[in-house]
C-alpha cells in the first residue's frame, strides 16, 4: 500500500503540495488527474524518492520514503517500476540494453536476463526491436520500452507520468491497453498520472484529482464521472471556465 | 538620495542572495565529493564501465592532444634558435624544448584543449541526461549515478590523462628534435645534449602528478556541472560553457599551486 500523508513540497518559494494526502490500496490502479503544474508528477517522484519532501512523507508498505538510507531506498526502488513521461531511455543503449539495464542490477544471470528482456518486449507488442536504439522509434514506441523496462523487473508497484502525453489517440489507446494487460499479467498496484480523462477513465479503479496542492475529490471511475464538485466537473469536461 | 536609499537594500539582499548562493555552491561540491566517496565500494558498477571511458577519455583525445604537442614543439624549437642565437650554444634548443614541453607547455595545453574536449563533452552528456530525466531513470532502477555516471569517468580522467600527456610530451620532443635538425642545422647529438643537459628526473612524475590532478578536476567539473544541470537546451549550453571555464580557471590555479609545492 502507498500511502501519501500530509505531502507538502515546494520549489523557490512557490508551494506545488500543501497538504496531498491520498491512499493507494493494494492491487488497484489510482489515477491522478489534474491541471498541468499542478504537482502529479512531483508526488509521484516522492514515491521513489526522487524528490524530499518539504514537509509530509510518502509512506510504502509501511516505510517512510523520506527517512530511509542509501540502502534502504535502493531496496524500495527494486520493488518499484517507474515509466517517465518521455521514456527517459538511455540514447546510447539499444532497446534490449534499456529494458536489460535494471535487471543486471539485480544480479541475474544473462540468460534470465534474456529470457525477461524477450518477454517485457513481447508484452508491449515489440518484439524484434531488440537491437535498435531509442532515436530509431517513434515517440509511443519508446512509451512502451519505457513500461518494458518497467515491468521486465516484476515489480510489486508501477508509477506511470504521464503515460499517452503527446499520443496520437490509437496509440494513446494502445498504451491504455498495454497498462491494463500489465496489471492482469503481473498483478501490480499502479498510480497512473494523466490530464488524459479518457485514458483515466479506462485504466483506474480509482481517480483522484489534484488541486492547488491536495485532493480535491477521489473516488471510483463512476463517482468522479458524476461528481457534481465544479471544479471536477470543468476538469473532466474539458471546459475553458 | 531617495534613489540610493531605495537601491540600498536591493543591493545589499543582492550581496546576500550571492554569499547564499556561493555556500550553498560549496556545500553541493562538499555533497558531490561525499557521494562520489560513499560510491566507491559499488566497483561492480563502475569497474565494467571504466574501460570504455578510458577509451573515450583517454585514447579518443589522443588526435587533438598530439596534434597541439607536435606544434608547440615546433614553435619551442624556433623560438628558443631565435633568442639563443649569438648568445648560448644553441644545443640548448633540446634542453628548452624537453624542460618546457614537460614541465609546463605540455600538461597546461593538452589539459586546456581536453578541458574543452572531455569537460565540454561530460558536462553536455550528463546534462541531457538530467533534463532528458535518464538520470531519475537510473536511480529508479536502483543504480547510484556517481557509481554509473561520474566514479568511471573521473577515474578514467584521472589514469588516462598522464599517458596523454607523456604522449605528447614525447611527440612534441619529436617534433622540436625534427625542426631542429631541419631548420635549426643542430645535429641529433646536440639535440640530445641538450635534453639531457637540465633533466631531472622529478620533472617526470611532476609532470605526471600534474597531469593527473587535471584530469581528476576537468572530470570532476564536467560530471558536477552537469548533474546539476537546469532547464533545458539552454541549460545545458550553459552547463557546457561553464565546464569549460571553470576547468579551464581551475587548471591554471592548480599550476600555479604544483609549482609553488613541488618545485
Amino acid at each position: 500500500m502507498i500511502q501519501f500523508q500530509d505531502l507538502h513540497k515546494g520549489f523557490d518559494g512557490k508551494r506545488v503540495l500543501e497538504g496531498f494526502t491520498l491512499e493507494v490500496r493494494d492491487k488497484e490502479t489510482m489515477v491522478i488527474i489534474g491541471f498541468s503544474g499542478s504537482g502529479k508528477s512531483v508526488a509521484l517522484k516522492h514515491v521513489v524518492g526522487l524528490l524530499h519532501p518539504d514537509a509530509g512523507d510518502v509512506i510504502v508498505d509501511g516505510r517512510a520514503v523520506s527517512a530511509l538510507d542509501r540502502a534502504g531506498l535502493t531496496a524500495l526502488r527494486r520493488e518499484i517500476g517507474y515509466v517517465f513521461q518521455f521514456a527517459a531511455l538511455f540514447d546510447s543503449m539499444s532497446v534490449a540494453d534499456n529494458v536489460a539495464l535494471g535487471l543486471r542490477r539485480r544480479g541475474l544471470s544473462e540468460d534470465e536476463i534474456e529470457a525477461r528482456v524477450r518477454e517485457a518486449l513481447a508484452l508491449v507488442d515489440l518484439t524484434g526491436t531488440d537491437a535498435r536504439f531509442p532515436a530509431e522509434l517513434s515517440g509511443g514506441m519508446r512509451k512502451r520500452v519505457g513500461i518494458a523496462r518497467a515491468i521486465a523487473l516484476q515489480p510489486r508497484y508501477i508509477l506511470y507520468d504521464e503515460p499517452t502525453t503527446g499520443l496520437d489517440p490509437v496509440t494513446t489507446a494502445v498504451m491504455d491497453r498495454l497498462m491494463i494487460r500489465t496489471r492482469q499479467h503481473l498483478g501490480v498496484t499502479g498510480i497512473v498520472v494523466t490530464h488524459d480523462m479518457k485514458s483515466a477513465y479506462s485504466v483506474g479503479d480509482r481517480i483522484a484529482m489534484l488541486y492547488e496542492g491536495r485532493v480535491r475529490q477521489v473516488g471510483t471511475v463512476a463517482e468522479i464521472q458524476e461528481s457534481d464538485d465544479p471544479v471536477v466537473r470543468q476538469f473532466i469536461e474539458g471546459r475553458p471556465e | 538620495m531617495l534613489a540610493t536609499r531605495r537601491t540600498l537594500p536591493a543591493v545589499i539582499a543582492q550581496i546576500g542572495r550571492r554569499a547564499v548562493a556561493a555556500v550553498q555552491a560549496v556545500g553541493r561540491v562538499g555533497h558531490f565529493f561525499g557521494d562520489m566517496g560513499r560510491a566507491l565500494p559499488d566497483v561492480g558498477v563502475w569497474g565494467s564501465l571504466l574501460i570504455v571511458q578510458m577509451r573515450r577519455i583517454g585514447v579518443d583525445s589522443l588526435p587533438v592532444a598530439l596534434f597541439i604537442a607536435a606544434f608547440t614543439g615546433i614553435v619551442l624549437a624556433l623560438q628558443a634558435s631565435y633568442t639563443f642565437t649569438g648568445t648560448v650554444p644553441l644545443y640548448i634548443v633540446g634542453a628548452v624544448v624537453g624542460k618546457t614541453l614537460m614541465l609546463e607547455l605540455g600538461p597546461v595545453l593538452v589539459g586546456l584543449a581536453l578541458a574543452g574536449r572531455v569537460g565540454a563533452s561530460n558536462a553536455a552528456e550528463l546534462g541531457t541526461m538530467r533534463v532528458t530525466e535518464q538520470v531519475d531513470a537510473l536511480e529508479t532502477l536502483a543504480y547510484d549515478p556517481q557509481s554509473f555516471l561520474v566514479l568511471p569517468r573521473v577515474l578514467a580522467g584521472t589514469i588516462m590523462f598522464p599517458f596523454v600527456v607523456a604522449l605528447g610530451i614525447l611527440v612534441g620532443i619529436i617534433t622540436g628534435w625534427l625542426t631542429s635538425l631541419a631548420l635549426l642545422h643542430l645535429s641529433t647529438a646536440e639535440f640530445v645534449k641538450g635534453l639531457k643537459f637540465l633533466y631531472r628526473f622529478k620533472d617526470t612524475w611532476y609532470s605526471l602528478l600534474k597531469s593527473a590532478s587535471f584530469g581528476f578536476t576537468i572530470t570532476v567539473v564536467g560530471c558536477q556541472v552537469g548533474l546539476n544541470t537546469r532547464g533545458g537546451a539552454e541549460g545545458v549550453g550553459q552547463a557546457t560553457t561553464r565546464a569549460v571555464v571553470y576547468s579551464a580557471m581551475l587548471i591554471l590555479v592548480l599550476d600555479a599551486f604544483w609549482a609553488k609545492v613541488l618545485l
